[in-house]
């Protein structure tokens, strides 16, 4: 089972969070500061897996993560989830993003976190692995995505129209997450 | 209506929408609580309006502020108003703060039951999606009661996208409503073949889950997941089984030693990393659970070896780190093969990766040996010297203590050495270990009575050299070890060689610094050494020497008498008095010395860990008695109760100033006591006695001790010179000259000696100690961790632990909703015909939506159950003409697949599985690396034989892949080679296998036994029976032929056909004459096999039964066909008629008392020089009898008829190969007949 899945950036800023068993908020951002200590500290080439925090878990649960850019991609697992096997879902997780947002940075995720979440909800459901294979969650992603905007139809046109206006003077950074090549799993 | 939406959207533009206040909080960043705040009050005004495009907005917003940890429980209710939204946009940004939110504790999820229902039968699979997802991530037990039942349903979804989400979800749904497993379970269990790998994954996923807390549940499911395993190409399916299997094996040896070979296979073939390490983890825990009495695994072992040292040379650390962690379960039972990467795993200390190196330390751990002990610490100790970073080296350290201390001293060959180690690691900076190290001390000087001598002079140097030491008393931890110093000089004050020079050291106002404890130890062993040195003086009449250290005390115990510390003050007060009282008697002349020692006489003995708990309660004493009355609650007894503790205390006081602190009885007193108990013992009943022998060593132990030769030291070399070179290198040069020695002499001997490598035992022990056993209480043993492990009690897969193998009940179904008003079949009709009924329903539903928007519920739900049972069977045809359905139906399920008007009479009752005894079935199976598959035969498919086509059609798989069975059975019967297997492959009764199966646990492996027999065969076509009966079916029988195409032509039209006889009466179409076939129903391609059932009705079953038949058939080339005929005999056996039933042997021996067998019969069969396990084996399998009871070379069987005649054997071995059987039974025909049968077959 995954417990937790955080994503925060380099000065510790919560980008999503899920936890798949009931913390109170207060708890969720102690976890969160306490993963980010850890995490931190560790150099660029040493291992992705940190054995237990001690807010979440214990010693059955490993923190396994990925540094991409300007963010960590957390995973906090128990013993019945292969190591190898998070670290390519993280991938996944990752290059499914990429996709979706096209060339995705950290800015992504900062304003359309809703949307990270419906792709993460395509991954995992309850803890559990739900889907590995890209293109079927690539699928998935857009077929909702035209259902909302079917939906949206004639009465959200105003709203988008001035949401378009909002977002022109967004800023455009180019920190794209660069992919490294996982050793090979699929 | 119109205006008011344009309105509520024009209106909504002027709100910030979820951008907006992510980039208001960016740029808020000096007064981001203050924004938020105002954000809220904003968000709180929408939630207020009726658009729900508002609501949904705010919601959106809502849950982004939830991650940056605001509370936002208080608009749980506006969550769920934009979950009741009809559109996916809205409902989707509710279900997502929701899931967010939301938990158990959370009310308003009782206001979401029939919500959430709609939203899972929606008929946009992205609805139900979505409730699923937000299902998973706040089930509570009343939502999991409720909503089992649908999600039940949307299992057998027609999309996979909807499937494998209800599949995962259920397993949250055991998790808060346990009473849902049973009845659900056999679905899970079809899923995990379903044609949709994501629905398989889902599925395995859940039963991974749920079996790694409660494995032995799933044992049974280990023949599915071996052909899952063997099977699949999807590394997350193959990863989570494998996962599973390593969970399966602690509890089934037999199923590792099957496993084995696959696993080697996946690990030679794979390229996937992770796959790879999960093989290798699962080996290793069958390797584990094999490790006794398995030499011929070495392979294996080797190979695991082999590939975890590639992972830990790759370059990647994340493979390194797993390949050490793997690495360190090998170690725990293969120590050898680890061993030999020594190099490699010190190589790891150096590297750069914390986690690795942790790692690595752990398994130095267990590298260890007699030989390579001093090398490894050696290593470790120039490592702390280099290490940054005080953790690391504190782990460094501890890990020294660990590995040397490890299974009670076990590899420590020289105890100097070791202690010089101890005293070497004082002299790390800045450790925390310094009571670790202590506390070393303190053990090895009390439990090993040899080195005390050493550890004395080195202690006593640390007190000399204790000013580095308490210098720095805020170095946390390390002046912990004066406190061994203090008390070991103390102690064993008599090897001191110069008591008073260490009295000095221990008296400078240096120790003052000190913390309390360690003063307080220090007082009290300058009294120990003064004892000691008061002793010597007077001996010597040094009478001057005795003032002389008499004033010293005197006059340096007040430093400890003004100690803060109230234990230091009151040690030093109570001394400083008993010194000016001996100084009174001194000055009198009069000598006191034996007095003042008197004090510390006695020496210490070590006590087991255990040995408290091993204390037994004596008889009469009950701990949970009160031993005075209650105290009463009322307030007034509080005073009286007060006073009784004050005398009580100051008693205490007194008694620990004036008894010796260490108290101690003599050996004398102590074997009086011992004997006395012993004699109290020896007469009670109730006391559990020690062996004569394991009492007697054990006092020999203590005894010994005493008798051991001490090594001396060779004091020609300086003992310590501070600052110059390490004390504890020279030991470990010392032992290589040693070993140098002992090399080249064994050169000398070598032809003798060659074969012996160097072992543990050639280790030369330079310093032969006793350690000490800890002393235990009478009767007691030391004995294994007797803690086991439990689940908690919290956690919830506590409830989980079901047994899923009994057959349900028939009150065991999910709840369903109860103000449904339906027919109670029309629940467990077959999930497809529902689901189509529900799509229909809804078209219909969606045209009416707009007149009627709130028209109750219950009517549309009304109407569809009307519909169901309008036409169920036609669509019960469908069902059954559906492929992938040939699993398990569930229960109740079944009944309603059988039509109405199918000529066939149907098995009611749920069938009765065996799987623990198919399970020892499948594992008793050594040979056979293919999985089988162990579906216990279906009532169903037996019964019916003509008229269902269908049926045949859906067995075709099974049935095929038996037969190709078959096929490889005849070319094994040529190469009379492999064993056994065919009884494997057969798929026959599960009571036949029990009966089977035990015998074929152990003994030589069986000869083949085929329940099938050729019935004819001509150049076109073979055909081989078999028999089946069943229990509830007294009269029917069912006859299972495997037509075999020996043709190159297609063979079709087949008619079988076979003549009724008074007695027995094949089952025909209905209208069908007696002279009319049974058409077969399929054809047979050219080298194709296929099995068709005939059913016969049975009159009685006394006697043996042969009957005429006929086959024909069309042989149809591209021009022209051919009509065939086969003549055939049919036999049927009396022991056809049986059914091998368990029995206990209560149940057998009152049967055989009851006096209703009258009927006796007995015959002789030569086993032909076989085994009397191979004719029990035989007797059984071909008789169909299963085993009561077996004795040596005796047995008694039991076997009941479809017609219920009891049939009891008693199967003997007389000497020179004769196997005689007696047989009794209610009918004296059946009886002969069956025995005369089974000499027949078994000889």
């Amino acid at each position: 089972m995954i417990k937790a899945i955080v994503v925060f950036n380099n000065h510790g800023k919560p980008r999503l969070i899920k936890f798949f068993q009931h913390y109170n908020e207060d708890m969720q951002q102690q976890i969160v500061r306490e993963t980010f200590h850890l995490v931190s500290k560790r150099d660029e080439n040493v291992c992705n897996f940190l054995e237990g925090g001690s807010l979440i878990g214990g010693s059955d649960y490993k923190i396994i993560y990925r540094h991409y850019a300007t963010l960590y991609f957390v995973f906090c697992v128990d013993s019945s989830e292969s190591e190898l096997g998070i670290l390519d879902l993280i991938q996944v997780f990752v290059e499914t993003l990429d996709k979706a947002f096209e060339n995705v940075c950290e800015l992504d995720l900062i304003f359309h976190v809703d949307k990270v979440h419906y792709i993460l909800q395509e991954l995992v459901m309850g803890g559990m692995v739900l889907e590995t294979n890209m293109t079927e969650i690539v699928t998935r992603i857009e077929e909702q995505s035209k259902l909302e905007k079917s939906e949206a139809g004639l009465a959200g046109a105003p709203a988008r129209v001035v949401s378009a206006a909002k977002n022109l003077d967004l800023p455009k950074l180019p920190s794209n997450i660069q992919l490294p090549n996982l050793p090979s799993f699929r | 209506m119109a205006l008011k939406k344009v309105k509520g959207s024009l209106e909504r533009v002027f709100d910030k929408n979820l951008h907006d206040l992510v980039r208001g909080i960016r740029n808020h960043k000096d007064d981001e609580a203050k924004f938020i705040a105002q954000c809220i009050d904003e968000i709180k005004q929408e939630l207020r309006q009726d658009n729900i495009a508002v609501k949904a907005n705010a919601v959106a917003k809502l849950t982004y502020l939830q991650m940056l940890g605001y509370d936002i429980s208080w608009a749980a209710f506006n969550v769920i108003e934009v979950m009741s939204s009809n559109k996916f946009t809205f409902k989707r940004i509710g279900y997502l703060a929701a899931s967010q939110s939301f938990h158990e504790e959370t009310e308003v999820l009782m206001l979401t039951t029939n919500m959430i229902r709609k939203d899972l039968s929606s008929q946009n699979q992205y609805d139900a999606a979505i409730a699923l997802n937000g299902l998973s991530c706040f089930m509570t037990p009343d939502l999991a009661r409720d909503l089992a039942n649908d999600v039940m349903t949307l299992m057998t979804s027609t999309r996979p996208y909807i499937r494998k989400r209800a599949v995962l979800i259920m397993y949250k749904i055991f998790l808060k409503f346990p009473e849902a497993l049973r009845p659900a379970f056999p679905r899970l269990k079809e899923k995990l073949e379903d044609p949709d790998p994501g629905v398989q994954s889902a599925a395995v996923n859940v039963i991974c889950e749920l079996a790694r807390k409660n494995p032995k549940n799933y044992l049974s499911l280990a023949p599915v997941f071996f052909k899952l395993m063997t099977s699949s190409t999807n590394n997350w399916v193959l990863i989570k089984i494998i996962k599973l299997f390593g969970a399966l094996t602690p509890l089934e040896p037999r199923l590792g030693k099957k496993l084995i070979e696959p696993l080697t296979n996946l690990i030679h073939s794979t390229s996937a990393m992770s796959l790879l390490y999960e093989c290798i983890n699962t080996v290793i825990a069958v390797l584990i659970s094999l490790s006794s009495g398995m030499p011929n695994h070495n392979a294996s072992i080797q190979l695991c070896v082999q590939k975890l040292r590639i992972l830990i040379e790759d370059s990647d650390q994340n493979l390194k780190y797993l390949g050490l962690l793997a690495m360190s379960k090998i170690l725990k039972t293969h120590p050898k093969s680890v061993q030999a990467h020594k190099d490699l795993i010190l190589q790891c200390l150096d590297d750069k990766d914390e986690s690795i190196r942790l790692r690595a330390l752990d398994l130095l751990y267990g590298m260890v040996s007699k030989k390579n002990l001093m090398e490894i610490v050696r290593k470790l100790m120039v490592h702390m010297d280099k290490a940054e970073g005080s953790m690391y080296r504190d782990e460094l350290l501890s890990k020294i203590v660990q590995i040397c201390s490890q299974n009670n001293y076990q590899y420590i060959t020289n105890f100097e050495w070791y202690v010089s180690v101890l005293v070497e690691l004082t002299r790390v900076e800045g450790t925390r270990h310094g009571s670790v190290i202590a506390s070393q001390m303190l053990d090895v000087a009390i439990r090993v009575k040899a080195i005390r001598a050493f550890a004395v002079e080195q202690m006593a140097q640390l007190l000399e050299n204790s000013h580095t030491v308490a210098s720095s008393a805020q170095r946390n931890g390390i002046c912990e070890v004066l406190y061994a110093a203090a008390w070991i000089a103390g102690e064993f004050s008599e090897h001191l060689r110069d008591p008073r020079g260490t009295l000095d050291d221990m008296l400078r106002q240096k120790v003052t610094s000190l913390p309390g404890h360690i003063q307080a130890v220090f007082v009290q062993n300058i009294m120990k050494l003064y004892a000691a040195i008061l002793v010597k003086y007077e001996e010597d009449e040094d009478n001057d020497g005795i003032r002389e250290v008499s004033d010293l005390l005197v006059e340096k115990l007040p430093m400890f008498v003004q100690s803060g510390d109230l234990e230091v003050q009151e040690r030093a007060c109570c001394i400083l008095q008993l010194m000016k009282y001996v100084k009174k008697l001194q000055d009198k002349d009069v000598s006191c010395a034996d007095e003042v020692a008197a004090l510390f006489a006695g020496e210490l003995n070590p006590v087991a860990p255990k040995a408290q708990r091993k204390v037994a309660v004596p008889e009469g004493l009950d701990l949970d008695k009160w031993i005075n009355d209650p105290p009463s609650d009322s307030s007034d007894d509080e005073g009286p109760a007060n006073s009784l503790f004050i005398p009580d205390d100051s008693r205490m006081m007194n008694e620990s100033m004036t008894r010796p602190v260490v108290e101690e009885l003599s050996d004398d007193e102590l074997e009086r006591r011992r004997e006395a108990r012993r004699a109290e013992t020896q007469n009670n009943p109730h006391y559990l006695k020690l062996g004569a022998s394991a009492k007697g060593s054990k006092y020999q132990e203590v005894v010994n001790v005493e008798d051991i030769p001490v090594a001396n030291i060779d004091l020609s070399v300086p003992l310590y010179v501070p600052g110059t070179k390490r004390l504890s290198d020279k030991y470990l040069e010392a032992e290589r000259q040693a070993r140098k020695r002992d090399k080249k002499r064994r050169h000398g001997k070598k032809s003798k000696r060659r074969h012996k490598s160097e072992s543990e035992e050639d280790v030369p022990v330079v310093h032969k100690v006793d350690i000490m056993g800890g002393e235990m209480p009478e009767g007691a043993t030391e004995s294994g961790d007797e803690g086991n492990l439990e689940l908690d009690d919290n956690d919830p897969h506590k409830l989980l632990d079901i047994d899923l193998d009994r057959p349900l009940d028939a009150d065991e179904k999910l709840p369903v909703r109860t103000h449904r008003i339906v027919s109670p079949s029309a629940e467990d009709r077959p999930v497809e015909e529902k689901k189509k009924h529900h799509r229909k329903d809804k078209e219909k539903e969606k045209k009416r939506k707009e007149k009627e928007k709130k028209k109750s519920k219950k009517e549309k739900k009304r109407n569809k159950s009307g519909d169901d049972s309008a036409h169920p069977s036609l669509l019960i045809a469908t069902e059954l003409m559906s492929p992938g359905h040939e699993a398990i139906p569930s229960p109740g399920e079944e009944e309603e697949v059988a039509p109405p008007s199918a000529p066939v009479k149907k098995d009611t009752t749920p069938k009765k599985e065996e799987p623990k005894d198919d399970l020892d079935f499948w594992l008793s199976g050594q040979d056979a690396p293919v999985a089988v598959e162990v579906t216990a035969p279906e009532p169903g498919a037996a019964a019916d034989v003509d008229s269902d086509a269908e049926d045949t059609s859906r067995h075709k798989k099974k049935k095929e892949k038996k037969a190709k069975k078959e096929k490889k059975e005849k070319k094994e019967k040529k190469e009379k080679k492999k064993k056994s297997k065919v009884a494997n492959d057969e798929d026959v009764d599960s009571g036949r296998r029990d009966g089977f199966e035990e015998l074929n646990s152990d003994g030589p492996p069986l000869p083949p036994m085929s329940s099938y027999r050729l019935l004819a065969e001509d150049s076109n076509i073979k055909m081989t029976y078999e028999t089946r009966v069943q229990s509830q079916q007294g009269q029917q029988l069912i006859v299972s032929v495997i037509f075999t195409s020996l043709a190159e032509q297609h063979l079709k039209s087949l008619e079988f056909n076979v003549m009724d006889s008074l007695n027995t009466k094949m089952d025909r179409l209905p209208g069908a004459t007696t002279h009319d076939g049974v058409p077969v129903p399929f054809q047979l391609p050219p080298n194709s096999f296929n099995e068709g059932q005939f059913a016969f009705q049975v009159q009685s079953i006394n006697v043996a039964q042969k009957l005429r038949g006929t086959l024909t058939y069309t042989i149809k080339t591209e021009e022209s066909s051919t009509s065939e005929k086969l003549d055939f005999k049919l036999y049927l056996p009396c022991t056809a008629f049986l059914i091998a039933t368990p029995c206990s042997s209560d149940a057998f021996a009152r049967l055989l008392q009851g006096g209703e067998l009258s009927s006796k019969y007995s015959i002789k069969l030569s086993s032909g020089g076989a085994p009397f396990s191979h004719v029990l084996a035989k007797v059984c399998f071909y008789g169909h009898f299963a085993i009561v009871e077996q004795i040596d070379q005796s047995a008694s069987l039991y076997s009941c008829s479809t017609q219920g005649h009891h049939i009891c054997l008693l199967v003997k071995a007389n000497g020179g190969g004769d196997v005689s059987i007696d047989g009794k039974c209610a009918d004296g025909s059946l009886l002969s007949n069956v025995m005369e049968e089974i000499k027949v077959t078994a000889s």
